[in-house]
């Protein structure tokens, strides 16, 4: 069972840069062809001052630069092999752009026993700030655990 | 330009609509490296089996992804306020997914008039593997 008394508690702050080449791989990666995320001048006419990253690529620039992609595991007291991703949501504030800076902040915002303890749900809220200081995100991860039940 | 900037919305009006090719086990080492996300067990058979699953699977970050890019060939990206999906079951190697989004209802958010999408993402069974929610100004 995980321990509720980790509610509240600040995961590792990450901060990552959003890096053109890295960019282009996970657009290539997904076949991404839409000129407002593969072309500078497409980008700006729609009113970016850069190229932006696509809806759920903050998820992937906290993991790329954490040093502890899976900390939040340890903070759970679960492992790999036990978890899957329940839930995922992005509130965008401001535009994220290549070159930007931005820092991620996590905590444990609830855990919540399911189904009579054969799971739990946790749930992970990290504010994302960029070089200027600019609240540009929220993301809210709810990972489900499934508890080794006692044989 | 986007569909959503060129005519009224109303309620039901399917706005999101895209179909991708079957997910390989190369699109999901690919996935794994581009999106930092190195779980084994969305491309190390032996790390999968030892979890209790048949084979590999897809990250369900690799399905919202997707999802968000059928969203925002559809919305123009500068407008999406938030994008929110649950994982509805795990998608299996091969799928074919199909992304689809209805306007679902007009909302006010932060003194802008926004359109919510529902959101889902079936396979070629057309079982719901993803179900969300997208706000946009309109």
């Amino acid at each position: 069972m995980v321990d509720h008394s980790v509610v509240g508690r600040s995961l590792a702050p990450v901060t990552a840069h959003v890096e053109p080449g890295r960019l282009r791989f996970f657009r290539e990666t997904l076949g991404e062809q839409n000129p407002a995320y593969t072309d500078a001048g497409a980008a700006k006419a729609a009113g970016y001052a850069a190229i932006p990253v696509p809806p759920t690529y903050l998820f992937c620039l906290e993991m790329m630069d954490a040093e502890q992609a899976f900390e939040f595991l340890d903070v759970l007291g679960a492992d790999l092999k036990q978890v899957l991703h329940g839930e995922q949501r992005f509130t965008y504030r401001a535009p994220v752009m290549v070159g930007d800076t931005l820092r991620f902040e996590p905590r444990i915002a609830s855990i919540t026993d399911k189904k009579g303890g054969a799971m739990t749900l946790a749930v992970v809220e990290t504010k994302v700030t960029n070089q200027h200081g600019v609240h540009v995100a929220d993301c809210v991860r709810t990972v489900v655990v499934l508890n080794k039940v006692a044989a | 330009m986007s569909e959503t900037s060129n005519r009224q919305l109303a309620v039901g009006d399917r706005v999101v609509h895209k179909e991708f090719p079957p997910i390989s086990r190369h699109k999901l080492a690919l996935y794994c490296g581009a999106s930092g996300d190195h779980n084994p067990i969305h491309v190390d058979l032996d790390f999968a089996r030892a979890a209790g699953y048949p084979d590999v699977f897809a990250h369900g970050m690799f399905v919202m992804a997707c999802l968000g890019q059928a969203l925002t060939d559809a919305v123009p990206p500068p407008r999406l306020r938030s994008f929110a999906t649950r994982f509805v079951a795990i998608t299996q190697l091969g799928a074919s997914l199909t992304c689809e989004g209805h306007v679902a209802e007009f909302v006010e958010h932060n003194g802008e008039r926004c359109a919510k999408l529902a959101l889902t993402t079936r396979d070629q069974n057309g079982d719901v593997k993803l179900a969300g929610e997208a706000v946009f100004a309109i």
